[in-house]
C-alpha cells in the first residue's frame, strides 16, 4: 500500500509538468509558426521563382525539374536573374535610389516627428489622447484617396499654387507634382505617424527627475536634451526609423502617383517586372535582394529593442 | 554652531501655493554653515516643496531665498551653488557609475585629468571604487544610494540637499548609513539639508531639526531640545512617545506652576517661564521614561497618579506599561530591564502609583 501511494504521488506532478511544458512549448511555438507560414514559406516561393527561368506560359516560368528524355530528369537552377540584377546598372540605380529616398524620408520624418512626439509627451495628461488621435486620424481614410488628394493639392493649378499666387508670394506656379519633392511630401505625410508613435512611447516613459538631476548638476535645458533625453529616446528613434525606412524602401504607390518618370525606385521596378514585362523570376530576385537589404537594419533594431528591455529591467 | 555666524541659507517668508492649496506657508528659516539640518514632518507637510524651492525646481509664490547672502530666488537650478541627492536617486541609466559622477564636472568644463582625479576621490569617499564601470541597473539599492551621494558631492557644493536619502534602504542598512552620512558631513564640512519623515533618522543625524506641519514651521531646535522641550502638542507627539494630560492653571509662583486636572485628584507642578493666567486650559506633557513607579502614593505630594497596569510590552531593552487611571485615561511609562528577571516584576492588574519630577515634564499652551 505505501509503495503504491508513493507511486501515485510521484506520478502526479510529472503529469502536470509534462502538461505545463507542452502548453509552454505551444505558447512559444505560435509566433514561430506564424513566422513560418507568413514569412519563411512565401519567401521560399519567391526564392524558388527567382531561381527559375522566365517563359511564356502559366505561371510564366519553367519548373526546376524538367524531363529531357524518357525517364531522365534534370534539375535546373538558374542564377542568371541575380546576375542580371548585379550586372545591369538599372537595378543598382533603383536600389541605391530607394535607399537614398528612404534614408532622406526617414530623416525628414524624424526631424518633423520628434518635436511633435516630444510636445505630445510633455502636454498635460488630458491633452495627450486627443493629440494622439489627431496623429492617427488620417488612417481612417483610404491611403490611395489621401495620395490622390495630394495630387489635387500639388498640381500646377492645384490648391497650393492657387493659394500662393493669390497671396502674391509667387507669380508662376511651382512645379512640385511629378518631382522628387512631391515624393518626399507624400512619403513624409504618409509615414509620419509610424515615427511619432514609437517616439512618443519612449518619451512618455522617461523619468522627468533625470532632467531635474541634470539641471541640478549644472546642465542648461538644451544640453539636458542632448545628454539625457536624446540618448534615452534612442530606442524610439531606432524603432520609428525602421518602421519608416523599411516600408519606404519597397514603396510603389507614392513614387508612381506623385513622382516623375525619373523617380526610379525598386518597388516601381518590381511592379514593372511582374506586371508589364511578365518576368516573374527577375522580379522575385529583386524581392529577395530587397529583403536582404532590409533584414540587416531589422536585426539592428532587434538589438536595440533588447537593450531597451534591459534598461527597463532596472526600474 | 554659533548664532553670530552669517547664515549660509536664509529663507525669508517663503510661501508656495498650488491653486488654493498652501504647500508652504510663510516659512522663515536660517541655516548656518556646517549644519546638518533636517526638515521633518509627515507627508504633505511641505518639506519636499521647500527643498525643491532651494534646489530651484519650484519657485516660491512669495518670499525670498538667499544663499551666502545672494538672492537666488529667481536663479534656475543649473546656476545654483547647491546639489541635490534625489529620493529616487535619479541616476542616468545610460551612463556608468564614473560617468554619472563626472556629469556635473563636465558641465563646468573641468579638465579631464582633474575630473578623473575627482571621480576617483568620490568613488573612494563612498567606497565604491570597484563599481566605476557598472551601469546603474547592475547595482543594488545601497550601491545606487552611494553613487547618488557621490554624484551630488562631486562638485564640492556648499550645500547638499538630500530628499529622503535613506528612504529606499532597508532598516539595517539605513541605521548603518545614518552614521556614515553624519561622519561624511563632519569630514567635508558641507552644509546638509535633509528632508525626512522619519523622526528617529532626524534625531540621529541632525544638528538642528525644523518640524513642519501643513506648510508651517512649528519648531526649530536641536534634537535634544526638540525632545525635551516641545513647544506644542503636535511636536511633543510627533517626536517619540509622550503622555499628554489636560490641566487647568491654579497658580504660578515664580516659575513653578500648580495645576489641577480632571484625570486624577492630585495636583501637578510644572516649571514654566512665561506668565500664565489663572484658570487657563493647558496641557502637561510627560515622557514615559521620566515616570517612576512607587508602591504607594503619598497624600499631598504633587505629580502623582494612581492606576492599574493594563498592558505590558516587553521590548528587550525596555518594557512599556499602559496604566489605566480611574477616569479611564491611559498613561504610558517605560522601565529599563536592568535585571534579567526582576524579583518583584510588575504585573497585569497591579495597582501602582506613578510619579515624576516637576522639571521632568512640560507645559504646552497649544
Amino acid at each position: 500500500m505505501p509503495l503504491e501511494s508513493s507511486l501515485i504521488a510521484s506520478n502526479k506532478p510529472t503529469k502536470v509538468n509534462w502538461r505545463a511544458s507542452l502548453s509552454k512549448k505551444t505558447l512559444i511555438g505560435i509566433p514561430y509558426l506564424w513566422m513560418a507560414i507568413f514569412f519563411v514559406l512565401p519567401f521560399l516561393f519567391i526564392l524558388k521563382i527567382s531561381l527559375s527561368e522566365a517563359a511564356l506560359m502559366q505561371p510564366p516560368y519553367l519548373p526546376f525539374i524538367r524531363e529531357i528524355e524518357d525517364g531522365a530528369v534534370t534539375l535546373v537552377i538558374n542564377f542568371s536573374n541575380f546576375m542580371l540584377i548585379f550586372e545591369d546598372a538599372l537595378y543598382w540605380q533603383a536600389l541605391v535610389n530607394s535607399i537614398e529616398i528612404a534614408a532622406i524620408a526617414t530623416l525628414l520624418t524624424l526631424l518633423l516627428g520628434y518635436p511633435m512626439a516630444y510636445a505630445i509627451a510633455k502636454a498635460p495628461a488630458a491633452w495627450r489622447l486627443p493629440l494622439l488621435m489627431l496623429i492617427i486620424l488620417p488612417f481612417w481614410t483610404s491611403f490611395l484617396i489621401r495620395v490622390y488628394a495630394w495630387i489635387g493639392i500639388l498640381k500646377n493649378n492645384g490648391l497650393l499654387n492657387q493659394t500662393l499666387m493669390a497671396m502674391g508670394v509667387i507669380d508662376q506656379p511651382l512645379e512640385i507634382l511629378y518631382t522628387q519633392t512631391a515624393v518626399y511630401i507624400g512619403l513624409v505625410y504618409t509615414y509620419l505617424p509610424f515615427m511619432i508613435l514609437p517616439l512618443y512611447a519612449t518619451l512618455i516613459r522617461m523619468d522627468d527627475t533625470l532632467l531635474e538631476a541634470a539641471a541640478d548638476l549644472g546642465c542648461p535645458p538644451w544640453k539636458q536634451f542632448l545628454t539625457v533625453t536624446l540618448p534615452l529616446s534612442m530606442p524610439g528613434i531606432i524603432a520609428g526609423s525602421m518602421l519608416v525606412f523599411i516600408p519606404v524602401m519597397g514603396e510603389f504607390v507614392i513614387p508612381d502617383l506623385l513622382g516623375g518618370p525619373n523617380t526610379l525606385m525598386i518597388g516601381k521596378l518590381m511592379w514593372t517586372e511582374f506586371f508589364s514585362n511578365k518576368d516573374w523570376p527577375v522580379a522575385s530576385a529583386l524581392a529577395a535582394v530587397l529583403l536582404l537589404v532590409l533584414i540587416v537594419p531589422f536585426v539592428l533594431w532587434q538589438h536595440f529593442e533588447q537593450r531597451q528591455q534591459r534598461i527597463e529591467e532596472q526600474s | 554652531m554659533s548664532l553670530e555666524q552669517q547664515p549660509i541659507v536664509e529663507i525669508q517668508n517663503v510661501s508656495k501655493h498650488f491653486g488654493s492649496l498652501y504647500a508652504v506657508d510663510d516659512v522663515s528659516l536660517s541655516i548656518y554653515p556646517g549644519e546638518f539640518f533636517s526638515l521633518l514632518g509627515a507627508s504633505g507637510c511641505g518639506k519636499t516643496t521647500l527643498l525643491r524651492m532651494l534646489a530651484g525646481f519650484e519657485s516660491p509664490s512669495s518670499g525670498r531665498i538667499f544663499i551666502d547672502g545672494e538672492d537666488i530666488t529667481d536663479l534656475p537650478p543649473y546656476k545654483r551653488p547647491v546639489n541635490m541627492m534625489f529620493q529616487s536617486y535619479a541616476l542616468f541609466p545610460h551612463m556608468n557609475v564614473a560617468d554619472n559622477i563626472a556629469f556635473g564636472l563636465k558641465q563646468e568644463r573641468m579638465p579631464k585629468a582633474e575630473r578623473d582625479a575627482r571621480v576617483q576621490e568620490m568613488l573612494h569617499l563612498v567606497q565604491i571604487e570597484k563599481l566605476a564601470k557598472r551601469k546603474p541597473h547592475q547595482l543594488s539599492g545601497g550601491q545606487r544610494q552611494r553613487v547618488a551621494l557621490a554624484r551630488a558631492l562631486a562638485k564640492h557644493p556648499k550645500i547638499l540637499l538630500l530628499d529622503e536619502p535613506l528612504g529606499a534602504l532597508d532598516k539595517k542598512l539605513r541605521e548603518q548609513t545614518q552614521f556614515e552620512l553624519v561622519n561624511l558631513q563632519e569630514r567635508l564640512g558641507i552644509t546638509f539639508i535633509v528632508v525626512t519623515h522619519d523622526q528617529e533618522e532626524a534625531m540621529t543625524m541632525s544638528s538642528r531639526i525644523a518640524l513642519l506641519r501643513e506648510g508651517r514651521v512649528l519648531q526649530v531646535d536641536a534634537p535634544r531640545r526638540l525632545y525635551e522641550y516641545p513647544n506644542c502638542r503636535y511636536s511633543a507627539d510627533f517626536i517619540g512617545t509622550i503622555n499628554l494630560l489636560d490641566a487647568e492653571v491654579i497658580k504660578q509662583e515664580d516659575d513653578l506652576v500648580t495645576l489641577k486636572t480632571d484625570a486624577f485628584s492630585q495636583k501637578m507642578q510644572v516649571y514654566h517661564g512665561q506668565p500664565l493666567i489663572e484658570g487657563m486650559d493647558v496641557t502637561v506633557a510627560v515622557r514615559p521614561e521620566k515616570i517612576r513607579v512607587v508602591p504607594q502614593c503619598e497624600a499631598g505630594r504633587p505629580n502623582q497618579i494612581q492606576g492599574v497596569i493594563k498592558e505590558i510590552a516587553y521590548l528587550g531593552d525596555v518594557s512599556i506599561y499602559h496604566v489605566e487611571l480611574a477616569s479611564g485615561k491611559r498613561v504610558q511609562f517605560t522601565q529599563s530591564n536592568i535585571q534579567a528577571l526582576a524579583e518583584q516584576p510588575l504585573n497585569w492588574e497591579d495597582k501602582v502609583c506613578l510619579t515624576w519630577q516637576a522639571d521632568a515634564c512640560n507645559l504646552l499652551l497649544e
